[in-house]
């Protein structure tokens, strides 16, 4: 059977990918997103393995809420992102400096 | 012991999935390798015996949210050559820190103890036993109104992200209708009051 510390270790590691991805693409704004997602994926990881062995199903449905959640930003943020390339035909991150005092 | 083939088995592609996301040339590819990373992550929840969790992450990530990157992928015509210049010049940064991630949280599960026996599996649940049935019966009673608010979260995404997109071109005729309903008399009318005049 699986352990816990399996499951923590698939999830240090995924988590840890998505965190290297960040540093990796950090000028495209879609791979930014995607990395995003896949940390929320790690730590969903986690939820599930402490919910399944310490018998509390509350972790699920805290896995239940942060899915929502992921899946209302990752909407808005395409839309974000589709605004941004219509006004700059750009999605580079080093591009978006109007605000920079 | 199947189970724990399958669960390396599946583990493997998760990493190197994650792996492709990270490094792919195209924004397409990452997407699609994120699909499998869905599935495989989908793959283990089941064996873990979370099915309910397992489906609607196959269900709302790989059915509507991949999609819909997709979707944007292939929407928007991204110059490729530049966002890949200077990729390898924090790479080092990059995988040092996840080294360091990967360290601390292993050293923290295997050599300080969490409290809890990490080397215990769980107990397998009953023939019978519904993962649905259970995650229904507190998501109905005890999070009720959290789970209103996430359905007005859901609908505030709705909304926001429609408000964002829609586009309104000048110079396009289009019909107002509110405008037309709160159209008044006076505004389309103009009575003028002239004196009468004789006849020659």
């Amino acid at each position: 059977m699986i352990t816990l510390s399996q499951m923590l270790t698939l999830s240090a590691i995924l988590f840890a990918l998505s965190v290297a991805g960040i540093f990796l693409n950090r000028k495209n704004v879609i791979l930014l997103l995607m990395c995003v997602e896949l940390l929320l994926l790690a730590a969903n990881f986690n939820f599930i393995a402490f919910s399944r062995f310490l018998g509390d199903i509350n972790g699920q449905v805290f896995v239940f809420f942060v899915l929502t959640v992921a899946a209302a930003e990752s909407a808005i943020g395409l839309a974000i992102l589709v605004v941004l390339f219509r006004e700059r035909r750009s999605i580079n991150v080093e591009d978006l400096n109007t605000l920079r005092g | 012991m199947l189970v724990e083939v399958l669960f390396y088995v599946f583990g493997t592609i998760l990493v190197l999935a994650a792996l492709g996301v990270i490094t792919a040339r195209n924004p397409v590819y990452s997407a699609l390798f994120l699909v499998l990373c869905f599935v495989t992550s989908a793959a283990i929840w089941l064996l873990v015996e979370a099915e309910f969790l397992a489906v609607v992450l196959v269900l709302v990530y790989v059915g509507a949210v991949m999609v819909l990157f997709l979707f944007v992928v292939m929407m928007l015509d991204i110059n490729l050559e530049e966002l890949r210049r200077g990729f390898t010049r924090f790479a080092w940064l990059g995988w040092l820190t996840a080294l360091a991630v990967i360290v601390e949280i292993v050293g923290v599960i295997w050599v300080r103890g969490i409290g809890v026996d990490v080397t215990r599996s769980p107990t397998p649940t009953a023939p019978d036993y519904s993962n649905t049935l259970e995650l229904g019966r507190v998501l109905y009673t005890k999070y009720a109104y959290p789970f209103e608010l996430a359905a007005v979260l859901l609908l505030v995404a709705i909304v926001a992200a429609i408000s964002l997109t829609m586009r309104r071109r000048p110079g396009l005729k289009v019909q107002d209708t509110s405008a037309q309903v709160a159209v008044r008399a006076r505004d389309r009318v103009r009575l003028v009051r002239m004196e009468a005049e004789k006849r020659e």
